[in-house]
């Protein structure tokens, strides 16, 4: 597909390092040329396994080619001072070379199918796309200009949760991104939540989760504790396809599961329907949305 | 092992050995009074050398010292409490209490996370982490608490919601979202206490609050440190090291402005005085309620949105940096 105007822009920013010339499906075990991988949207041809996406592509596949950045320079500010093997400024450092993002989410405007929205997308090359202070900043501004805009919001997560080296901060960015969702559900707008793999931890404990609706993409691992925390903590065997988008559709936690290559004309579906008046004079703002909000919303 | 009970060994048999003299000056004729002044001095010379500089993993010791007051013990001290049971879908959970009393007359909703006191107990606590069904009886309870226009006041002990194949299966990560969502909308005050452990999204799911108070030596992490270790180091046996990086003392805690007030503890923790410490914390509830009955519903809302709101962690990039 052509370059969206958006996506050149981008060029003087960092690139991912594209020395590898193929990688391996983790499902099928198949060596894969990484041309024909991107051509193919990083779905293996030989066993559907779907590779992770970074989110410039992911912005690719769901928007009509036009994004509009908001919030795009906000960086962390290191608060705990943090330091293990390395500083915390070195991590996200290297995050930076490795994903070519300064944060572990983009959050703009776009049109899905013609359709206005509010998008954020998670990278998971970015700290695993875990959720400090600026995802939460970033989640949360998004959320407010959409209800300012009064447009629906979509958020596409991957995501280990919240981030370790932000401490408290980051498990405070579940509760304010939740007050930000809590305030733009009174306003009769849909927050539709995409899950991809992975996504864990406080990422689907507060906006993943809280969704009108909710979309699973294929294969996705998604739950609350990760594999290593369930074992580490209760030794209990894991069944076979346990946290898959399959296992939780069985079990009622989501919506759909949707192919990757069928994403865009779902989301753009439900986005139709939800925005889709019943007559003019049947749609009247709730008491809750008449009432005047504080100058954060 | 808890490393506190270890540490404060020698301490205890001092203070006994204190106790039997005065038990002596009391029943004998001989006077043991310089002994006993003594020995008083040599303990409080012992509780500073042990609690003076506790380090992060030496708190969280002393956050799950086994005699540390458990939320049933504030909440038995409420008036009138009668616990509500069961998410009205699948069962009642023991690791989350909830119910309703009365603090200083003034009537309000009660959870609490609760561990249990020995293995049996623990076993039925399931170490006060919570399943999806408890978490939904606590989202059964704050509706309960909007509905009646009920202030709501919640106790926090929890390593995290329960890691497991059934927690999972039936929506762990929902029942939480959905509780963090619940508070943020609710026209009530809600006050939170933090008593011994609050770790990861099981602690929050009853956490968002108008006024978070903290007991001194409790601690509050983004994951326990156990888990954090094995997140980020694929190893549970370095929680120690996480403990020491996560920032989790009520001090930090304060100073980020997570926690609105610490409620001090007696020298060497709660459970050196249980009683006192219970009655300290319930007095700055009702101090916090009487302060924020006083708010529309609209008010404790939109004051709690700022709140959380302003924590956070970031900075703008120059632009020619950040290479647009």
């Amino acid at each position: 597909m052509p370059t969206p105007n958006w996506l050149r822009r981008r060029g003087a920013r960092p690139q991912p390092s594209d020395d590898k010339l193929w990688e391996i499906c983790p499902s099928c075990g198949d060596r894969l040329f990484i041309k024909d991988l991107e051509a193919k949207l990083r779905v293996c041809p030989k066993c559907g396994h779907n590779f992770r996406l970074p989110a410039l592509d992911r912005i690719a596949l769901l928007a009509d080619g036009d994004f509009d950045e908001i919030a795009e320079n906000l960086v962390t500010a290191d608060p705990l001072r943090w330091s293990d093997r390395s500083t915390y400024p070195e991590k996200t450092e290297r995050d930076r070379t490795k994903s070519g993002l300064l944060e572990a989410i983009i959050v703009g405007f776009c049109t899905v199918d013609r359709i206005p929205v509010g998008l954020g997308v998670m990278d998971f090359n970015f700290r695993g796309g875990t959720m400090g202070g600026v995802v939460g900043e970033k989640v949360t501004l998004l959320i407010e200009e959409c209800a300012r805009r009064r447009v629906p919001c979509v958020i596409v997560t991957t995501s280990g949760g919240a981030r370790m080296e932000e401490g408290m901060i980051g498990l405070m960015q579940l509760a304010k991104t939740s007050a930000a969702v809590e305030r733009f559900g009174t306003l009769g707008l849909p927050l539709i939540t995409i899950l991809t793999d992975p996504t864990t931890g406080g990422v689907s404990a507060s906006f993943g989760f809280q969704a009108d609706v909710i979309i699973a993409e294929s294969g996705a691992a998604i739950g609350f504790a990760g594999r290593r925390v369930i074992d580490q903590t209760i030794r209990q065997k894991l069944p076979e396809g346990f946290q898959t988008a399959e296992f939780l559709l069985e079990h009622g936690q989501v919506d759909m599961v949707v192919r990757r290559a069928d994403m865009k004309s779902a989301l753009a579906n439900a986005l139709r329907f939800f925005t889709t008046p019943v007559a003019a004079e049947f749609i009247r703002p709730t008491p809750a949305a008449r009432r005047p909000k504080s100058k954060a919303s | 092992m808890n490393v506190i009970v270890e540490l404060e060994r020698p301490l205890l048999e001092l203070e006994a050995k204190i106790d039997g003299l005065k038990k002596l000056n009391e029943t004998q004729r001989v006077d043991f009074s310089a002994e006993i002044r003594a020995l008083e001095e040599k303990a409080l010379a012992l509780k500073i050398e042990i609690f003076g500089n506790l380090t992060p993993w030496q708190r969280v010791h002393l956050a799950r010292h086994p005699r540390r007051p458990l939320a049933l013990d504030y909440i038995a001290k409420l008036d009138g409490f009668v616990e509500l049971h069961g998410d009205r879908a699948f069962r009642d959970d023991p690791a989350l209490v909830a119910g309703y009393a009365y603090l200083g007359g003034v009537p309000v909703f009660v959870l609490g996370q609760q561990k249990g006191r020995d293995t049996k107990e623990n076993l039925y606590r399931s170490f006060g982490m919570a399943h999806p069904e408890g978490y939904r009886k606590a989202a059964r309870i704050m509706r309960l608490a909007q509905k009646f226009r009920k202030p709501l006041l919640t106790f926090i002990d929890t390593p995290g919601a329960y890691p497991g194949i059934g927690a999972e299966e039936r929506g762990q990560s929902e029942a939480i979202a959905t509780n963090i969502k619940l508070m943020a909308g609710l026209g009530v005050p809600i006050v939170v206490n933090v008593i011994g452990e609050g770790g990861s999204g099981g602690a929050l799911a009853i956490g968002v609050g108008d006024t978070v108070i903290m007991l001194q030596h409790a601690v509050y992490s983004v994951a326990s440190p156990e888990a954090a270790a094995t997140i980020l180091w694929r190893d549970a046996g370095k929680a120690d090291e996480a403990a020491s990086r996560l920032r989790l003392t009520s001090e930090d805690l304060f100073e980020f402005g997570i926690v609105d007030t610490i409620a001090t503890e007696p020298m060497g923790g709660a459970h050196r005085d249980p009683a006192t410490t219970i009655q300290s914390v319930l007095e700055v509830d009702k101090q916090a309620l009487a302060q924020l009955v006083k708010l529309s519903p609209e008010q404790l809302i939109d004051r709690r949105y700022e709140k959380y709101r302003k924590i956070g962690a970031h900075e703008e990039m120059a632009l020619d940096r950040a290479a647009r």
